[in-house]
């Protein structure tokens, strides 16, 4: 008998023991508690915060903007919330450990912006999570280090690095049409999870936005490609270990993508200068994907649906069987924000 | 995935050991003194391991650069926007800058499409050839067998998933050209190099580069796969081999569909290729309980091996073990295998065995015409050979195979 039968045992129960004490410690929504809210009672929320002016004259993010930016999604996905910092403190608490899972295959072009990373530190800091407390990660360190971040392992500081420092579990892990080996970052220094994706078009997918950013957690993606990647993204995101960590989705859409996704094609890529924001991952997709419809209508191109690449997932993820949330628009509260240029924020909800 | 067969009638002969760094390096003790023997060495550990100590380690995948492995792919063709496709299965797959195939050991850099496991052996083993299994070709002999991280289907009764379904970048490996796996294959007196394990479909580049530099050493090479290949591709890496074993999962679609992630067809396709190549061929049929182990199937099996490829070519039913991501499944029943073999040999097959159950009568090779045991195995050792000069020994009928160096 291989020896990995003991240590699955175990990790079961470490894992059951983990997701007990994650549901226990937090006093805010988690996201399953808001996917089934969304399903039952209310709508799911998602916040589109813009900023015309998040880059002045540079092509480079202004970081005061970016921190404003991200208060003001913050205040108006939990509002009536009165500040930012009340906001993360629905999310966090000291002495918890807080994993960012950033996208960076894009490069410097087209990743999870690290300006959005400091600020979203910033205001993580402020709730009482310790700079040693923060992992900021994805699949491999050197796209990391090539999309901009700067690596670091020091305990007292904020942590930066891949999963290939840490490696993988021995174990697998399934639901479904998934069985993967899960990044030892998500196991064992995260008890809450923050996705950062990137919003981009995805030759597969069709979209790529938070679900599919958790293809980045596990040691074998790239066998969950075929078929749209559907049903792979939901029974993915259904993993325990994933799901009962997950809290919020901040989708850096500051530099977006319409066409040729994943990888960064400067022809296609566009400043939205926008961060996306929920708790409901299957809503900010769908609100996603039709903000990129959007831009490809506007770029006279077909849709995805046109083009074969519907992201059949979205559906998948919010069926019976799942649950991860709401696909459907009339549960899906949308409220635009934004700053002018005088930094005077305007709200628009349908 | 392949080379599930007589795994489990020594495991540790088979598969690799976790958390080793790569584990060609010191085969277990049986295997061990076997080799030695087969060597005619002294039987010393240090004999046994020096040569592979010349051999840079990585002792875990972070220590790993993959230049040194990355070799520019020849089966594939380029599209515009900087994408591939890939001709190396029937997947086809189309692959963005920067992206990867399903396979994980193939990426897109900038338009051109690499392999990142030339060289990159992250298993060897030196074990009798019976393992793969042939047991038409050199019985008796040693193999020294290799394989390299990926696959290009996802079994899910797959022995050696923690190295099939994983990137290279994530399993210890060391660098291993072609010569060196020449070198190190004729100082062990090995008249074969394998290519089995994970799937060498993927690692085909690597493949034919090492067979030729056996060739030119007076080394054969052999190839244990799935045969989930595109036909220019199978002629070309395939056409390199002197032996090959295919892995026909099923007869269904839908169970390569369902349970394999890919298709029969190419697979039936490439046997008949291969057979029209007149390479040495044998098939395993992995009979896993309530999937496929219908009599229907059983049949169908064997009339299309009668038809497109004949009565002489080897069918070996393999007992399934629970592995993978079929662990509800139990043990195949012996009785099932021996059901299976009995309707093969009732359509006319001349040579079926039942593998993975050691001590088996239908181990055993026997003649056709006279019904004499021919060559008697106990596992994976053969401990009785009567063909003489490729012929019985009691009635002269000639035995498909070969059977001697």
């Amino acid at each position: 008998m291989r020896h990995e039968t003991i240590t699955a045992r175990r990790n079961f129960l470490k894992n059951c023991l983990a997701s007990a004490v994650v549901a226990a410690a937090g006093d805010g929504i988690s996201l399953p508690e808001a996917a089934a809210q969304s399903l039952t009672l209310s709508k799911s929320r998602v916040v589109i915060a813009q900023d015309a002016q998040l880059r002045g004259l540079t092509p480079t993010v202004d970081s005061r903007r970016m921190l404003n930016l991200l208060d003001l999604a913050m205040e108006t996905l939990f509002r009536p919330e009165r500040s930012a910092g009340e906001a993360w403190r629905k999310i966090v608490r000291p002495g918890q450990l807080v994993a960012l899972k950033v996208n960076t295959l894009g490069g410097r072009g087209l990743s999870t912006s690290p300006v959005l990373i400091d600020a979203i530190c910033e205001r993580l800091q402020e709730a009482g999570v310790r700079a040693g407390d923060i992992v900021v990660w994805d699949r491999s360190t050197e796209e990391l280090e090539r999309a901009g971040f700067h690596v670091s392992t020091a305990h007292n500081a904020i942590q930066c690095f891949g999963t290939d420092q840490l490696g993988y579990e021995d174990d697998l892990v399934m639901y479904g049409s998934v069985g993967s080996r899960l990044s030892r970052i998500l196991t064992e220094q995260c008890d809450v999870l923050i996705n950062v994706p990137v919003l981009k078009d995805h030759d597969g997918a069709g979209v790529t936005v938070a679900l599919k950013n958790m293809y980045g957690a596990i040691h074998n993606p790239n066998k969950y490609h075929p078929d749209g990647c559907n049903p792979y993204i939901a029974d993915l995101n259904m993993l325990p270990e994933i799901r009962s960590r997950m809290r919020l989705t901040i989708c850096d859409a500051t530099t977006a993508c319409y066409e040729g996704g994943p990888a960064y094609k400067p022809q296609y890529a566009w400043h939205y200068n926008a961060l996306i924001v929920s708790q409901d991952p299957v809503a900010l997709d769908t609100t996603g994907w039709r903000i990129i419809e959007n831009k490809r209508a506007a770029m006279r191109l077909k849709t995805l649906e046109a083009d074969g690449r519907a992201p059949g997932y979205l559906a998948t993820a919010a069926d019976r069987q799942h649950r991860l949330g709401t696909d459907d628009p009339q549960r899906i509260e949308t409220v635009e924000v934004g700053l002018g240029a005088g930094e005077q924020p305007y709200v628009k909800r349908s | 995935m392949s080379s599930v067969h007589n795994a489990r009638a020594d495991p540790k002969l088979e598969k690799r050991q976790k958390g080793q760094s790569a584990t060609w390096l010191l085969p277990d003790r049986r295997c061990f003194l076997r080799g030695a023997l087969c060597a005619g060495a002294a039987g010393s550990l240090q004999t046994f391991a020096q040569p592979l100590n010349a051999i840079p380690v990585w002792a875990s995948p972070q220590g790993q650069d993959d230049a040194p492995f990355t070799v520019e792919a020849r089966f594939y063709q380029k599209l515009p926007n900087r994408k591939i496709k890939c001709k190396l299965c029937p997947r086809e797959c189309t692959v963005g800058d920067k992206e990867r195939g399903y396979c994980g050991v193939r990426e897109n850099h900038g338009g051109t499409y690499y392999t990142l496991v030339h060289s990159r052996v992250c298993a060897a083993h030196i074990d009798p050839i019976e393992k793969k299994p042939f047991f038409h070709y050199l019985p008796g002999t040693m193999a020294f067998s290799l394989a390299t991280a990926g696959c290009n289907v996802n079994c899910k009764f797959c022995q050696n998933w923690d190295i099939s379904q994983s990137r290279p970048e994530e399993v210890p490996a060391q660098y291993a050209p072609p010569q060196r796996i020449a070198e190190l294959a004729g100082q062990y007196h090995c008249p074969t190099i394998a290519y089995t394990y994970s799937e060498p479909v993927i690692f085909s580049e690597y493949l034919m580069d090492t067979a030729d530099a056996g060739h030119a050493a007076g080394i054969r090479s052999i190839v244990v796969s799935n045969g989930y290949m595109q036909d220019e591709a199978l002629r070309a890496a395939y056409g390199k081999m002197d032996a090959v074993k295919i892995d026909l999962k099923s007869f269904s679609e839908s169970y390569y569909r369902q349970v394999v992630s890919g298709q029969l067809k190419p697979v039936l396709d490439s046997i008949v290729t291969l057979h029209g190549m007149d390479k040495w061929m044998e098939i395993v049929y992995l009979v896993v309980p309530t999937l496929n182990d219908g009599d229907t199937e059983f049949r169908d099996l064997a009339r299309w091996v009668k038809t497109y490829v004949g009565v002489d070519v080897p069918l070996h039913f393999t007992q399934f073990h629970p592995e993978y991501l079929l662990k509800n499944l139990p043990i195949t029943p012996v009785p099932t295998l021996e059901r299976a073999k009995q309707i093969a040999d009732a359509e006319g097959l001349h040579y079926v065995y039942i593998g993975n159950v050691p001590g088996h009568p239908a181990e055993n090779t026997y003649c056709p015409k006279c019904g004499h045991m021919l060559v008697q195995r106990m596992g994976l050792e053969v401990t009785q050979m009567l063909i003489r000069r490729n012929a019985c020994s009691f009635c002269g009928q000639p035995i498909p195979g070969i059977w001697h160096a």
